[in-house]
């Protein structure tokens, strides 16, 4: 018969052992993200299409015939912006759910027992479906502008890791801060909108190649290395990737982790006394 | 055999009170801590930090097969028990060790969510409470049939009655086959019929060997269910033992008749920022020298209560409960515009109209007919006691009123059956 010994600090030890045995809690609750997503909508997972090509379309507009940014690459100007908004999509939409994955399911948290990691680990269920849908759009419309993919399409689910980490590891610490302070909810779509712009979404990093500081801009923001790396991987000729590039993300990507987890485990057993 | 045995467990939760605000806020935190640089103080000087044990040193043993009522009155800390056990908190102290898979139901339809159809949600239910895929498979008829719910699993539940809604989740929980069963007041809600079936399924499990524990205000039914009872009062277990034993203990703790209630100054008085209680007293009109309060006698409720707001429609509803926790009536005065100052209220209760036994008075001052200002709860607890005149039976006389109704009784024709 199975034991369990309650007593304060306690949970520590048999942590992850006890987030292996719920991990079929974990499906269900994505899987209940997954179906709700779109639930009572007309066109229904339409939506995930419709989405990031408007988007495109309106940056594409933007940027390129609007601000006039010309790409030095011969590569079409709607293929970058195609390729970068889908993956900033999934990384930003990853975030705002993780971000929102406590607080938002505040009657659980106050009721039952789970590991409460579940919640952000299963936040992610719904942008990696909508990256999918977006992903098999871009492959056609690839083919389209005549580029063919090479075997850099194998590393695609590399760079979606790193994303999801990246934004895994971030959500997690705003998780557990926007249970005690509800700032952290006005301040996470502020941070999206701001790192569309500063991140190499709508343009590539060469872009900027003129900026006194440009060499330690894959330093400042670690994500640029995980976006343009993304590009890469699907557009054969794409030259301003950078395997250097990943240091700084991987460096980011570990030390985020680490103060997420340690930051979460030690708040999460007064989530209930907050919420 | 054991299957929760705690150790002196203790939760203790830290309230601060600072000029009557806590932080709610980021911004607060940060700058207060900003002027805390600057001033070169710490915060300590302003916070009073104040302990609240809502449980203290509580150990005791259930073995398993067991059905344990948790009773006492609010804040007692029976759901803070029930937390800790259920693991959603952690105690501050202790340490409990639990044989078994438990399973708490701390409130049906936990988890449900509201797009989603019964069917999604028996199997979403069901994982959230610890149940495996094929265990909710194989006892997916027993449920639907359990809640009466077959004609509608694929609708979404926000168009579920809430009584639909209240049985789905009941019925999943009652399927868990935990071996340890964690209940809270889920009778609160729900049609007799309904609530038989539930206490007759939670028989089934003990008899099956499944341990229960049960909180609940209604006596009456941890009498039926139960056969030991905890008895806890401000975080302290009193007594544990027969469930008839405990329950005269707490009959007997809460059962202190008193008329009158009253609170000279605000400060100490019960209420919140807009609402103090002054005064409630009951003032008999006896019938004879005794000076018993029997069902002979009627008598006046009469409230007193301070107003901090300024124009505002208040009016009082007031509960008259049975011991046990029912609700025996429930009257309200009319809403009028007040005034900041003293409001006073009363009613009369007439003769031959409560049974014997003992009742407590609750009131909530209400504003605008809809917003409750503050519940004082069990305010006054008082005792009717039996008056009985030409009769040779002094059994317990059954039910909580007594009316005196004409009921004339003649013969009708004479016959003598030859």
């Amino acid at each position: 018969m199975q034991e369990t010994i309650i007593e304060a600090g306690r949970s520590e030890r048999y942590y992850w052992r006890d987030l292996w045995k719920f991990k079929e809690l974990l499906y269900i609750l994505a899987k209940r993200d997954v179906t709700v997503r779109y639930k009572q909508t007309f066109v229904g997972v339409a939506w995930a299409v419709v989405r990031p090509v408007m988007t495109v379309l309106a940056f594409v507009f933007a940027f390129h015939k609007v601000a006039k940014i010309e790409d030095k690459s011969n590569i079409d100007f709607g293929l970058i912006v195609f390729s970068g908004v889908i993956f900033w999509n999934f990384f930003a939409s990853s975030f705002q759910q993780v971000s929102n994955s406590i607080t938002g399911n505040a009657n659980l948290v106050s009721k039952v027992y789970f590991p409460r990691l579940l919640m952000p680990l299963s936040a992610a269920a719904v942008p990696l479906l909508d990256f999918f849908v977006g992903f098999a759009i871009l492959l056609p419309f690839l083919l389209f502008k005549g580029v063919i993919p090479n075997w850099h399409l194998v590393l695609v689910p590399l760079f979606l890791l790193l994303g999801y980490l990246a934004a895994l590891s971030l959500g997690v610490i705003f998780a557990a801060l926007n249970v005690q302070f509800r700032d952290f909810q006005q301040l996470v779509p502020l941070i999206v909108q701001y790192g569309f712009f500063v991140c190499p979404v709508a343009y590539s990093v060469a872009t900027i190649q003129g900026l006194s500081w440009f060499k330690y801009y894959y330093w400042i923001n670690p994500l640029a290395g995980i976006i343009e790396g993304f590009r890469w991987s699907i557009l054969p000729d794409y030259p301003y990737f950078d395997w250097s590039s990943f240091i700084p993300s991987l460096i980011f990507i570990v030390i985020t982790t680490i103060i997420a987890v340690y930051f979460f485990r030690k708040k999460e057993n007064s989530f209930v006394d907050y919420i | 055999m054991t299957v929760i045995e705690a150790q002196n467990i203790s939760k203790r939760y830290i309230i601060d009170h600072k000029k009557g605000n806590t932080k709610d806020t980021f911004r607060e935190l940060v700058t207060d801590s900003i002027k805390n640089i600057f001033s070169g103080k710490k915060n300590e000087d302003e916070i009073a930090h104040e302990d609240f044990w809502a449980l203290k040193d509580v150990s005791f043993k259930i073995d398993q097969g067991d059905r344990v009522g948790v009773i006492g009155s609010n804040g007692a800390g029976k759901s803070t028990l029930l937390k800790v056990l259920s693991r959603i908190t952690e105690p501050t102290h202790g340490s409990v060790k639990i044989s078994g898979r438990v399973a708490s139901l701390l409130e049906v339809g936990t988890g449900f969510h509201p797009e989603l159809s019964g069917r999604e949600n028996i199997f979403l239910n069901g994982a959230i409470l610890g149940m495996k895929r094929d265990e909710i498979k194989r006892h997916f008829d027993a449920i639907v049939d359990f809640a009466g719910v077959e004609k509608f699993l694929d609708t979404p539940v926000k168009r579920y009655s809430s009584g639909m809604y209240v049985r789905l989740g009941f019925a999943i929980s009652a399927h868990l086959e935990p071996e340890i069963m964690i209940v809270d007041e889920v009778l609160a809600v729900g049609d007799a019929e309904f609530q038989r079936k539930c206490l007759g399924k939670m028989k089934d499990a003990s008899v099956s060997g499944r341990t229960i524990l049960f909180v609940s205000h209604n006596l009456t039914a941890v009498q039926g269910l139960c056969n030991k009872s905890m008895f806890m009062q401000k975080g302290q277990l009193i007594e544990m033992g027969e469930t008839s034993q405990v329950l005269a203990t707490y009959l007997s703790h809460v059962q202190k008749t008193e008329l009158e209630a009253v609170y000279t100054s605000p400060e100490e008085a019960p209420g919140n920022d807009k609402i103090r209680l002054k005064s409630i007293r009951i003032i008999p009109n006896y019938v004879d020298s005794q000076r018993h309060l029997d069902i002979r006698t009627s008598f006046k409720v009469k409230i007193e209560f301070w107003n901090m707001l300024d124009e505002a429609n208040l009016n009082i509803s007031l509960h008259l409960n049975s011991l046990t926790g029912e609700c025996i009536f429930n009257i309200g005065t009319e809403s009028k515009a007040f005034k900041k100052g003293i409001i006073t209220a009363e009613c009369d209760i007439p003769n031959n109209f409560l049974n014997d036994g003992s009742y407590s008075i609750s009131f909530m001052v209400v504003k605008d007919t809809a917003l409750p200002l503050f519940n004082f709860e069990e305010a006054l607890i008082f005792e009717i006691e039996d008056y009985r005149e030409g009769m040779a039976w002094y059994g317990k006389w059954p039910g909580y009123i007594r009316p005196k109704i004409d009921f004339p009784i003649t013969q009708l024709e004479f016959n003598n059956f030859s």
